[in-house]
């Protein structure tokens, strides 16, 4: 098993606030690991931290390790590490552009122009996040004609279109119908063979049916990290029981 | 219940009382502006030179100076107003010292446009030595109207929403590259109507070209960005004040001509407002 993200020690704060204390854990390469907990728990400062985007907020301060392929990624530039780490956020976030723009923004701003490949990129793609089929005929129209569904895998294929290593998604489902959460979660499913993918989820039947491991963060904290099947089953700490019965029962 | 029915009908009428009360005299000036102008309008008054001093003849050194003078201030004042804007909006962090740059940008939009003029007398006129020229008028004139372009701009600029910006990071974007690619192409519509406005307004203002490039009778078209020239605000000044015996139909005239250009200005900003916010897609 390679390690891809190393986190030692992790704390962050926003101003006074305390978002993270003391995490860590390590993310496997080509794992799907899902994080749960409540809200405000921790779980997207977590994973902003993977590709830096916590950084944004003016009142940000963080300390401990956190490293990708064994380097810290605070010395990594945010241009390629962003690259190598994309996000998927819980809203379906199209830019105001057409499909195809939409898709190949990342690879434009990363200097590819060619029609041909940026044709390539766009079909590969889409297929790779199931929905090459429902807009091959309309890559010209406004990303915003799209059903929700459509455009949050419409933002994962922008995602993989930079050509990441790892995925980071965050609530990716918490706006959308039961059918577009099942094609979301097999393009995961599919992903893991080739990405790494951290998955934030509110949804705890979610992270039972993708997860490989599952994480448990509550008020901050990590507090159990596991096979997913042993979580759910019997996890050994008594908040994580009583947090997935809440959510199940 | 009946008696606070009676309390919101009262209100009702007084404020269509107090917007009756704006939009009556607006509509009576330009009413009467259309009235006795329109007589003099013709070919001639639009192209001819101004004839025995300027009791006859046509404005047309008049408009082409103004035009010279709004394309002036145009130049100078987007490219510096934008670029302030961007630092403001997407640079600057949120302390006190950004603040109170902020509000005084906001304040600057209301200072007496008299003031510019002296500042610019004293700037562009005497201590650059551009003396009286159309260089020093569009100066004063884009230093006048940059505020209002900033401010527009800046606003603009933080009305596309933050969600765009992320999600544009994320992709690994450079910060400028999110700029360039995401806020500026969905602030366009919101600039340009600031910049009208602000085009609008040096259009009509005399005293900012008072004592920087205003020529009291210049009866020829300028030669160079350091002649001096004639301009619509300014000519009505001189045709209702200071040379007796101009017939009242030149005046109006002169007056509706100004009118039109400032509210053509003003119609264009709307009509790109408006195209822009059917389309607006988020
Ligand atoms: N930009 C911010 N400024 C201040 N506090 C923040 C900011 N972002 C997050 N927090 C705080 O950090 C804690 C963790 O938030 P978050 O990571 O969003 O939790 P979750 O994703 O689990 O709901 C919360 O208490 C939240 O209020
Ligand atoms: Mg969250």
């Amino acid at each position: 098993m390679v390690t891809k993200f190393d986190i030692e020690n992790l704390n962050i704060w926003f101003k006074e606030v305390r978002a993270l204390k003391d995490v860590s854990l390590k993310i496997q390469a080509n794992e799907i690991l899902s994080v749960i907990g409540p809200s405000n728990s921790g779980k997207t400062t977590f994973i902003r931290m993977l590709n830096r985007m916590n950084e944004l907020q003016y009142n940000f301060r963080m300390n401990g390790k956190v490293e990708l392929d064994g380097f810290d990624v605070r010395k990594i530039d945010l241009e390629p590490l962003r690259k190598r780490v994309g996000m998927v956020f819980a809203l379906p976030l199209p830019l105001p552009l057409s499909i195809f723009d939409n898709v190949v923004y990342g690879a434009r701003m990363h200097g590819i122009n060619n029609k041909n490949k940026l044709k390539e990129i766009v079909e590969r793609s889409l297929k790779q996040a199931y929905i090459w089929d429902e807009v091959k005929d309309r890559l010209g129209v406004s990303a915003y004609k799209l059903s929700g569904g459509q455009q949050q895998r419409l933002c994962i294929a922008r995602t993989l279109a930079v050509g990441p290593e790892v995925i980071l998604y965050d609530e990716p489902c918490s706006g959308l119908d039961p059918i577009s959460t099942a094609k979301v979660e097999e393009t995961m499913l599919k992903l893991k063979e080739k990405y790494t993918i951290v998955l934030v989820t509110n949804n705890v039947k979610q992270a039972a049916r993708v997860g490989d491991r599952t994480a448990f963060f509550l008020n901050g904290e990590l507090v159990e990290l596991d096979k997913t099947d042993q979580i759910f089953t019997a996890p050994r700490d008594k908040r994580t029981d009583g947090y997935i019965r809440g959510k199940f029962g | 219940m009946h008696n606070s029915q009676r309390t919101q009908k009262i209100a009702f009428l007084f404020l269509f009382l107090a917007t009756l009360l704006i939009v009556v005299p607006v509509g009576l000036i330009v009413v009467i502006i259309i009235q006795k102008g329109l007589p003099a309008i013709n070919w001639q008054f639009l192209t001819d030179i101004p004839r025995q001093g300027m009791r006859a003849g046509g404005i047309f050194p008049a408009i082409v100076g103004t035009m010279y003078l709004v394309a002036g201030a145009i130049v100078f004042a987007l490219p510096i107003g934008l670029l302030a804007a961007i630092y403001l909006s997407e640079y600057s962090k949120d302390n006190f010292l950004n603040r109170l740059i902020k509000l005084a940008i906001v304040n600057l939009a209301g200072v007496p446009s008299v003031v510019y003029g002296l500042f610019g007398l004293a700037l562009f006129v005497i201590f650059l030595k551009f003396g009286a020229s159309i260089l020093s008028g569009s100066l004063t004139l884009g230093i006048m109207i940059l505020p209002i372009i900033i401010t527009a701009s800046r606003e603009a600029l933080e009305s596309v929403p933050d969600s765009f910006r992320e999600v544009s990071l994320s992709l690994g974007a450079s910060k400028w590259q999110t700029i360039r690619h995401i806020v500026l192409p969905n602030a366009v519509p919101g600039i340009l109507t600031g910049t009208i406005l602000g085009l609008g307004r040096a259009a009509g203002e005399t005293a900012p070209i008072l004592f920087t490039v205003a020529a009291f009778y210049l009866p020829r078209l300028p030669h160079s960005i350091f002649d001096q020239a004639m301009a619509l605000p300014y000519h009505l000044y001189v045709i209702s004040t200071q040379v007796p015996n101009v017939d009242e139909k030149i005046r109006y005239g002169t007056a509706l001509v100004l009118l039109v250009l400032v509210l053509f200005m003003n119609l264009v900003a709307i009509i790109i407002r408006y195209k822009f916010r059917k389309k607006k897609k988020w």
